[in-house]
């Protein structure tokens, strides 16, 4: 009845250690790794900070790091464990460590796939944060006079560059912000003094971009005044010129880029995750092997590995009644203690006086 | 009179040996260090290589690519030669490839010095280099329509970018050529043409440069347009000036970076070298010290191991004198008219010598 029942003899059980020992040791390096990936990505998320809104995308690189530093330890003491479990008497030494060591450690397994999964699912906050945050950096690129603001500019530049692309959305995005500052506009000049005016808000806005949204694939010199209006440069023809300007946002080039490392990390994870399942299965069978190897008393004969001793429901159901056999002995308890209304008959014997006759029933009409 | 005698026990040459044996291995890989060192920097001189006018400086690359090659193959012979001289019944195979191996060594190990060297005297032909290949590509900027030139603006825009440079020695280089096409100057504007009629070439020169100038620390949109009009731009002050484009030249900048690689390549270079001459030193005293082993008879007795078996002065006037004698004996084959007296003549002569006291 038991699940996935193997036989084991004396050399397979000393192989079986030796291999999960070279495995948890492979486990410890794939741990180190996890927590380089984490930290990776901690660190490329904050190099664009600025870039970003809310910053609720951080528990997904510090769950990496967390998970990779746990997987490390877990897997440096089953490697001990391992190690140990060669040798029989060796074994009696952890023999009440193992049971509570596998259950943490498939606790912690789980934890990992819940690692892998949100790293898939992080673009939908990922999205959002750099929507808000590119919005605000563009409306604050003029702001390099403001303290705390200072290098969103070329903080700003330097991403279109990098990255080749302009603007939150598209290159029409610097159309709707004033994007130079006042401290540079001639205030004395008509023509400034009109576009102030004509708008609402009083910006100066115009169909200009600044230099780093340039396409250094275009044949001509770059473009960035006067972009919607074809009578002001000679041959040029702003709908369907593509190669002056990048063309792309750059939120969308930047969630390309985070998809991309997100996507490899979360196949490392997976994969590690396998590993890790499987190496706790191995640890299983050794465990259950070596104690009925020290039930039946004799280290070196045959002995059965499982993983679990009934079926799964059996198993289900004895633990459900360990947890309700646990609650209810406090139950037990606090009635008789608290509550003094229940009627719980006693067990010590009425005492009918010195000759015990109970008294006769007194019936009518005698 | 031996140069560096140095008596080794049994046991000392089979240490000897042995350590040998795993410093050639060491030796293969930095031979394949040196391989990969001239890899990198031929790849680092084929990314600006547009902007270099010859390629003169590709020499220095191969030469690191050869050298480690050789090292290798080299090396990996001396190990396994290293290997077998443990054992001095071994040793009998490889006795007479020993001695040209080393000499091989010898030249082989100046030709890595020679590596080492080359790489900090090419600082001046990199300069030359760079400042025709520049001059000659921001000519050639604005002819994007030229098969072989399409992608010589593209090439400058990304170098001034990313080494943070303008032009060839500073951003007033763009205002002495044409960098705008005439593809895209409007032929019937008054300014235009009033432009192109203001020099003697009729190009269209301007106070603009391209937007690859523009430095991302200023705190101003850039100013391309114009730059030596202070009155154009409100508030355009000294500062703003110094911080509106990039400074330095990109000739000055390629230099700097090509001139840090070099440096740093040829210190490595120039430690391999250091290793390979101790291990050739090693190898040449393992040599002498098994051959006087086998000369004495006994290969437990102890025996002396040199560099050079008499003094420099002589090593050179003997091997002076094998040359020189090589050269003799071919003169004296060769030329008819010496006069070189036969044995025949010597007997007439005495026989007429004896009859001249019988007749008197």
């Amino acid at each position: 009845m038991a699940v996935l029942k193997v036989k084991f003899t004396k050399t397979k059980r000393d192989k079986l250690a030796q291999v999960l020992w070279i495995l948890n040791w492979i486990s410890v390096v794939t741990g180190a790794i996890l927590f380089s990936l984490g930290l990776f990505l901690k660190v490329e998320i904050n190099k664009r900070g600025e870039l970003m809104a809310e910053r609720d995308i951080q528990y997904v690189p510090n769950m990496l790091i967390a998970v990779g530093l746990i997987a490390c330890a877990i897997n440096f003491l089953g490697g001990k464990i391992c190690y140990d479990c060669v040798d029989t008497t060796k074994f009696l030494r952890w023999k009440l460590i193992m049971l509570p060591y596998i259950i943490c450690t498939f606790f912690f397994t789980f934890c990992v796939l819940v690692g892998a999964l949100m790293c898939y699912s992080m673009r939908g906050e990922l999205e959002e944060s750099l929507n808000l945050g590119l919005t605000d950096a563009i409306r604050f690129y003029k702001d390099t006079d403001t303290p705390g603001r200072c290098f969103l500019k070329r903080t700003v530049d330097l991403l279109q560059i990098h990255f080749q692309c302009c603007g939150n959305n598209g290159y029409r995005d610097w159309f709707q912000i004033q994007w130079i500052s006042n401290r540079y506009l001639d205030m004395s000049e008509k023509e400034v003094i009109d576009r102030l005016r004509s708008n609402v808000e009083g910006k100066y806005l115009m169909d200009g971009v600044p230099f780093s949204c340039c396409n250094i694939n275009s044949p001509r010199p770059c473009i960035q005044q006067q972009i919607t209006n074809n009578s002001a440069h000679f041959n040029y023809e702003h709908q369907t010129e593509e190669l002056n300007l990048w063309m792309k946002g750059c939120r969308q080039a930047l969630l390309e880029y985070y998809t991309h490392i997100m996507q490899s990390i979360g196949l490392a994870v997976l994969i590690t995750w396998l590993f890790e399942l499987s190496v706790l299965t191995g640890v299983r069978y050794l465990q259950t092997s070596l104690e009925n190897v020290l039930r039946q008393g004799d280290p070196n004969s045959e002995s059965d590995g499982w993983l679990l001793e009934n079926s799964f429901m059996e198993t289900a159901r004895t633990n459900l009644n360990i947890i309700k056999s646990l609650g209810k002995n406090n139950h037990i308890h606090t009635s008789n203690n608290g509550d003094p209304n229940i009627n719980v008959p006693s067990t010590s014997k009425a005492h009918y006086g010195p000759d015990n006759v109970p008294p006769k029933q007194i019936t009518e009409g005698s | 009179m031996a140069v560096g005698k140095v008596t080794f026990s049994k046991a000392e040459r089979e240490k000897l040996a042995e350590v040998l044996w795993l410093l050639n291995w060491i030796s293969v890989v930095t031979g394949v260090t040196l391989f990969a060192l001239g890899l990198f920097l031929k790849v680092e001189i084929q990314k600006w290589a547009e902007v270099m006018s010859e390629q003169g400086t590709l020499y220095v690359p191969h030469m690191l690519i050869t050298t480690g090659l050789a090292a290798c193959c080299i090396n990996y012979l001396g190990g396994k030669i290293c290997l077998d001289c443990a054992d001095t019944n071994k040793f009998l195979r490889w006795k007479l490839v020993m001695m040209p191996y080393i000499i091989c060594t010898f030249f082989f190990t100046s030709c890595v010095l020679a590596g080492a060297l080359m790489c900090y005297s090419i600082r001046s032909q990199l300069e030359e280099s760079l400042f025709l290949g520049l001059r000659n590509a921001m000519r050639y900027y604005k002819d994007t329509d030229t098969p072989g030139r399409c992608y010589l603006k593209r090439t400058v825009d990304m170098l001034q970018i990313q080494f943070q440079c303008c032009g060839n020695t500073g951003y007033r280089d763009w205002f002495q050529i044409q960098w705008i096409s005439t593809r895209y100057l409007d032929m019937t504007s008054s300014a235009v043409v009033d432009r192109l009629r203001s020099n003697v070439e009729g190009q269209y020169l301007m106070d603009g440069v391209p937007f690859s100038c523009c430095s991302t620390f200023s705190p101003r949109p850039c100013i391309q347009q114009q730059l030596s009009n202070r009155t154009a731009h409100i508030h355009y002050d000294q500062q703003s000036q110094q911080q509106n484009l990039w400074r330095r030249g990109c000739r000055q900048a390629l230099l700097d970076h090509y001139t840090g690689i070099m440096e740093s390549i040829g210190l490595t270079v120039l430690l391999i070298w250091l290793f390979e001459l101790l291990v050739l030193t090693g190898v040449r005293y393992l040599q002498t010290a098994m051959e006087n082993v086998l000369r004495l008879g006994d290969p437990d007795l102890e025996s002396d191991g040199w560099i050079l078996e008499n003094s420099l002065a002589e090593m050179a006037r003997s091997n002076f004198n094998i040359i020189k004698n090589l050269g003799k004996c071919y003169q004296v084959d060769d030329d008819p008219n010496i006069n070189i007296p036969t044995a025949a003549a010597e007997r007439e002569v005495s026989s007429r010598q004896v009859q001249v006291p019988v007749t008197g």
